[in-house]
């Protein structure tokens, strides 16, 4: 055998196309094609990964700004004769105390702090005492009813900072942004910078954002996110509860003992259209049905976790179909063989098996209704402070609450740009419950899952 | 006795049921349990059932109707003299409610006494007064006919919690008497229960169907009341979009669709060539490992909240645009004065369906058969030409069902637009503007203070319906294209 192309031999053949290793123009024109066509290919993956970065990057470090919290910790004298006045100690007097009661003690307390320092300002106290909170009253009053016995003794104190303050130390306020500013002043700032170098202003971790409740629009830097978590919470265990096993006798029905008629097929049509019903749709049909109609009260996780059930449920049912059609009909052939009912056989042998698919496709749901905003927006679930934590199991479910994801919207519709950072730190808390959710999920799937 | 007492009082009869039905049957075959029917704890689960399920089934029933009842009977005492002027009958009901709440209210703080709430000839200011010392609120003076309609409103109330309450305890013991004298060791247990609970699961199936109907009644109604005090023909041909709550709104539909599928375009011109170009690179050039990585890491903008997307929009996307395209931005070119714009939405709208588009897509570009791209390769088609003449061509029917499933997505998503798109509803081709679209108007007008009165409220619905209806016919003709293109390779 010989190879031609390696022994060309120019003289006996007209070899109009030259070699096969030289590439014609046609040929070339493919290759580059074929090259760019896989570029699109790349560049297209390149572009939803970049947009998944972008996405990811920005909330992390918009976010976790939310997580950390300026504080000015200052000595407090809680004088006898301003906070209880009889000395006896008794908890309903000091709780007549208004929270103006508190703030010349917290003027004073911030005046000795600053001359004690020995910093220069010009600035009266009143406009010092601004580099503070609005809550630092209520905070200090609080904390006075919590611990009665300190009346009298001089205690160190954390103050939360001005959202403006708290905005300098990280870096989102400057000297020139604030020009237009009329909550804050650069002497104030001056004032600031000398504390922190004193280290009596410094920046620390801060629980009550992922514990505490919202504030009202003065005081972004008071609010957290606590109250509306148990609102999710709340709402979360409705789901739970109707949608699982509604989902399961639901799946089960169609997939082991409906019959092939019209009415299966009309509730089969159902559920896959439900599945892709705008989520809106389900939030108007929410405000029509549990609360104009059944006049629920509104704003209430009840109400909230009756409409993602609904929602949830076609994602349950369609994950429990598919595991119970994962488990082979020998397993049922073999229960019907020793003399089980097929009622039996489901139940017994081929529920048992689906568990762990159904348990992954429960906590997929849940997750997709944990992250649903769009119909919380229709049953009222915004546009209020949620400030108490319920006091109680029946409160959870029925008194007016936020949820997770409707608090970051509030949030995002407020003017001070400080709530924008919470909002990010609040979708930071949301991930992680969504990603926790879905990693317990994928274990679940991969430590059950068998191949039959 | 609160709901949760009748409740729990079910749960037990039903306990104590199944342990005296169990030993009645074991009694009946003389402890013997292989002289039974069925397995003992069958006879058990029989009397819980028949004591649990027509009793919980009846309770249910009882509550969607009372209210209905309660609310026919109060809203005909009304004397037509008491609706005023600019109010209506359901206006008057929800005040009658309210003060019934109130008087409910007062009485559980103590201010008012139980005979006090019932008198008929009660001084009106002086219940005013308790009222508002319980810290009840009253939007209007209570008027006579009024009280006297929030009166019967509580006492008919009262009075069909207490009989529910009887029946729904009477029904629930006569099950388990019934099924208790019935537990003999002939008597088929195990075909009676399996009979039961397989009724139980054709209900939990028939969920679904109910909360379609569900869906289409609660919006037909409110729909058909906007359509009374509204004209259809505004609605679907109007031009403008101006509602205004003291009355004379033009509240036409087509502005706002017209935002909506501008919106929707602009996110399927991004989300499908990267949706498509990412499936078929997954698909045919990628190799296992990439596939792996790629594929899942692609899927989780799949499985991030809408709402993450909507502040993405809000707060990078739109002032990034702005600074490109904006007064003074980077290109200098002044066209976009606001970061709520058409585009903000669109572009992130469509970041959001690029897992969308491209799962859907690599699922029928699997299903092509393998014979075909073969014999593409063999005639000497480079893998790019056996892609774009023999596989996309083939996969053509159900990656137009996947766009059209976007599409749908696209048409019903709501937080990016509520938060990105703006609010005002014009005809504008203009990208870089604010336009608003159905579902930021259904948020808008459902929001707040509702009165389901006015046509501006009404409204919602008779959006809520047409979105659902576009959403539906979209669905159900790409999933028809989709599964007959499926059928063809099967």
């Amino acid at each position: 055998m010989t190879d031609i192309s390696q022994t060309p031999d120019t003289s006996s053949t007209a070899k109009p196309k030259g070699s096969l290793f030289d590439k014609d123009a046609r040929t070339k024109r493919r290759n580059a094609a074929e090259g760019r066509f896989k570029l699109y290919g790349i560049a297209a993956i390149g572009i939803g990964l970049l947009m998944l970065v972008v996405l990811v990057t920005k909330i992390v470090t918009a976010g976790t700004g939310a997580f950390q919290q300026s504080f000015l910790e200052l000595s407090v004298e809680l004088k006898e004769d301003k906070l209880d006045k009889k000395g006896n100690r008794n908890i309903e007097d000091i709780k007549k105390v208004s929270t103006f009661g508190y703030a010349p003690l917290i003027s004073t307390a911030l005046e000795t702090e600053v001359q004690n320092l020995g910093i220069q300002t010009d600035l009266k106290p009143k406009e010092m005492g601004k580099i503070l909170s609005k809550a630092a009253q209520a905070d200090l009053r609080n904390y006075v009813i919590a611990n009665p016995d300190e009346i009298g003794n001089t205690v160190s104190f954390r103050f939360l900072v001005n959202s403006r303050v708290d905005g300098y130390m990280k870096g989102r306020v400057t000297r020139e942004s604030i020009a237009n500013d009329k909550s804050i002043s650069v002497a104030q700032l001056d004032l600031v910078d000398q504390l922190r170098d004193a280290g009596v202003l410094y920046k620390a971790f801060n629980p009550d954002f992922i514990f505490g409740s919202d504030a009202s629009d003065q005081r972004p830097e008071a609010a957290g996110i606590g109250v509306s978590m148990l609102g999710s919470l709340f709402m979360m265990l409705v789901v739970l509860v109707l949608a699982l096993p509604i989902g399961v006798a639901a799946s089960i029905y169609l997939e082991e003992f409906a019959p092939q008629n019209r009415l299966t097929d009309i509730i089969e049509v159902n559920i896959s259209n439900l599945a892709a019903v705008p989520s809106i749709v389900f939030g108007i049909l929410g405000l029509a049905v549990f609360i104009n109609y059944m006049h629920l009260p509104t704003s209430a996780p009840l109400v909230g976790g009756l409409v993602l059930t609904l929602m949830t449920l076609p994602t349950i049912i369609i994950s429990t179909r598919a595991s119970l059609k994962a488990v082979p009909p020998s397993i049922r052939d073999a229960a019907l063989g020793v003399g089980a009912s097929k009622m039996q056989s489901v139940f017994h042998h081929v529920l048992p098996l689906a568990a762990p698919g159904i348990l992954t496709g429960t906590i997929i749901g849940l997750a997709q209704a944990l992250g649903e905003t769009a119909p919380l927006l229709l049953i009222g679930m915004v546009g209020f402070i949620a400030s108490n934590p319920p006091d109680g199991i029946v409160a959870g479910f029925l008194s007016p609450n936020s949820a997770m994801p409707a608090q970051i919207y509030e949030w995002s519709k407020r003017a001070d740009p400080a709530f924008y950072e919470r909002a990010w730190g609040g979708i930071i808390i949301l991930l992680i419950f969504l990603v926790t959710m879905n990693t317990i999920a994928v274990i679940l799937r991969r430590r059950f899952e068998r191949r039959w | 006795m609160a709901l949760s007492w009748l409740l729990l009082i079910l749960l037990a009869l039903a306990v104590i049921g199944y342990f005296a039905g169990r030993t009645r049957a074991l009694a009946s075959a003389e402890g013997d349990a292989r002289a039974l029917h069925s397995l003992p704890s069958y006879y058990g689960y029989n009397v819980a059932l028949t004591a649990l399920v027509p009793a919980l089934g009846l309770l249910i029933l009882w509550l969607l109707a009372q209210p209905l009842i309660v609310d026919k009977t109060v809203s005909g005492m009304i004397p037509d003299t008491a609706i005023t002027e600019g109010s209506d009958r359901g206006l008057v009901m929800s005040e009658v409610r309210r003060v019934a709440y109130g008087l409910d209210g007062a009485i559980a703080a103590g201010t008012l006494s139980d005979a006090q709430a019932r008198n008929a000839s009660a001084d009106i200011e002086g219940l005013t007064q308790s009222l508002k010392d319980a810290g009840q609120v009253l939007t209007q003076d209570i008027s006579k006919p009024i009280l006297m309609a929030a009166q019967k409103y509580r006492s008919m109330t009262a009075a069909g919690s207490t009989a529910m309450q009887v029946v729904v305890l009477l029904a629930a013991l006569l099950g388990a008497a019934f099924a208790y004298v019935r537990t003999h060791k002939e008597f088929r247990a195990r075909n009676v229960v399996e009979q039961g609970v397989l009724a139980l699961l054709l209900l939990a199936a028939s969920i679904a169907i109910l909360t379609t109907v569900g869906i289409v009644l609660s919006m037909l109604f409110e729909t058909m009341n906007f359509f009374q005090l509204h004209s259809w023909k505004d609605f679907f041909f109007g031009s403008t979009w101006a509602p205004n709550f003291r009355g004379g709104s033009e509240l036409s539909i087509l502005p706002l669709l017209w935002g909506t599928l501008y919106i929707s375009l602009i996110a399927l011109l991004v989300a499908v060539p990267i949706g498509l170009f990412a499936a078929i690179y997954l698909s045919e050039y990628a190799t296992g490992v990439t596939r792996s990585i790629a594929k899942p890491l692609l899927e989780i903008l799949a499985g991030i909240p809408t709402i993450v997307y909507g502040l993405f929009a809000l707060l990078t996307v739109g002032p990034a645009l702005v600074s490109l395209f904006g007064d003074g931005g980077a290109l200098g070119l002044g066209w976009m004065a606001s970061s709520n714009a058409v585009l903000t939405a669109g572009l992130v709208m469509g970041i959001m369906l690029i897992p969308f588009v491209s799962s859907l897509s690599d699922d029928i570009i699997n299903a092509v058969p393998q014979s075909m791209r073969d014999g593409s390769l063999g005639l000497g088609a480079t893998k790019s030409e056996t892609v774009r003449q023999v596989v996309l061509p083939a996969a053509l029917p159900g990656i137009v069902g996947a766009i059209l499933l976007a599409a749908s997505r696209a048409i019903g998503e709501t937080m990016i637009v509520v938060m990105a798109a703006g609010a005002i509803a014009k005809f504008s081709g203009n990208p870089f503007e604010a336009m608003t679209t159905i579902t930021t108007r259904i948020v808008s007008q459902l929001t707040g203070d509702t009165d389901f009165a006015s046509p501006e409220t009404l409204v919602a619905f008779a959006l809520g319906l047409t979105l659902f209806i576009i959403t539906l016919g979209l669905n159900i003709f790409a999933l028809y294209i989709v599964r007959k293109y499926r059928e063809q390779y099967e």
